[in-house]
């Protein structure tokens, strides 16, 4: 019984140890990372948060296009 | 069309570079990996081309393997960087994996003998002269200085 608890353990700490070694880009494999349909969020999105920002805060940019705010919209 | 030369090409990357290096056994062989998006890959075609032509008579031939998974891109690279010697298409990066690469561009010189002499992780232009070094002192038959 000790042992099986052992085994289990055991193979459970490999098990987890290794679960993210697969996990990764290859050097090789950068092309499809730099792809456009995997940036984290589109357009529209980025769009509308920069709008309030801009808005609310009087802030704007840092994202995809520059520019500063006089929080007067 | 070139979704049939893609999937032909999968296949037997392993077997086109055997077939090259087995082509070219006994030279001294600069084996280059490089991929479309890869800046200094595009910087290092020139150089690659040069010591073809300059050496090419004496024992030596540069390989090289593309790793981009879409064939068409290689191939528009290759009419904008013509490269004056051979290119083994790799998409899966099978030759990548086994030859463990630690970055892009990566080459690899074997001598003579078909044994890795020398692995170089990017390519820098400033380096250049050593690249050649190394190419001419393996076409000699002489053995490189341990300092790299």
């Amino acid at each position: 019984m000790k042992n099986k608890v052992k085994l289990t353990l055991l193979l459970t700490t490999g098990l987890v140890a290794s679960g993210c070694t697969s996990l990764g880009v290859q050097p090789w494999e950068r092309d499809l990372l730099a792809k456009k349909e995997m940036t984290l969020s589109n357009g529209l999105d980025d769009s509308l948060d920069d709008h309030i920002y801009f808005s609310k805060e009087a802030s704007s940019g840092g994202r995809s296009f520059g520019g500063g705010g006089c929080g007067c919209n | 069309m070139s979704l049939g030369i893609n999937a032909q090409q999968q296949l037997s990357s392993q077997k086109s570079l055997e077939a090259e290096l087995l082509k070219h056994q006994g030279k001294v062989i600069y084996l280059d990996f490089w991929a479309s998006w890869c800046g200094p890959c595009r910087k290092s075609f020139p150089w690659m081309n040069q010591v073809q032509n300059k050496y090419v008579d004496q024992g030596f031939t540069v390989i090289s393997v593309n790793l981009d998974t879409e064939f068409e891109l290689a191939k528009k690279f290759l009419e904008h960087t013509p490269a004056n010697f051979p290119v083994v298409y790799d998409p899966q990066g099978l030759l990548a994996k086994k030859y463990e690469l630690l970055g892009m561009p990566s080459s690899f010189l074997i001598g003579k003998d078909g044994q890795i002499k020398r692995a170089h992780v990017g390519f820098f232009t400033k380096n250049q002269p050593t690249y050649e070094h190394e190419i001419k002192t393996l076409i000699e038959n002489k053995a490189l200085s341990s300092a790299h």
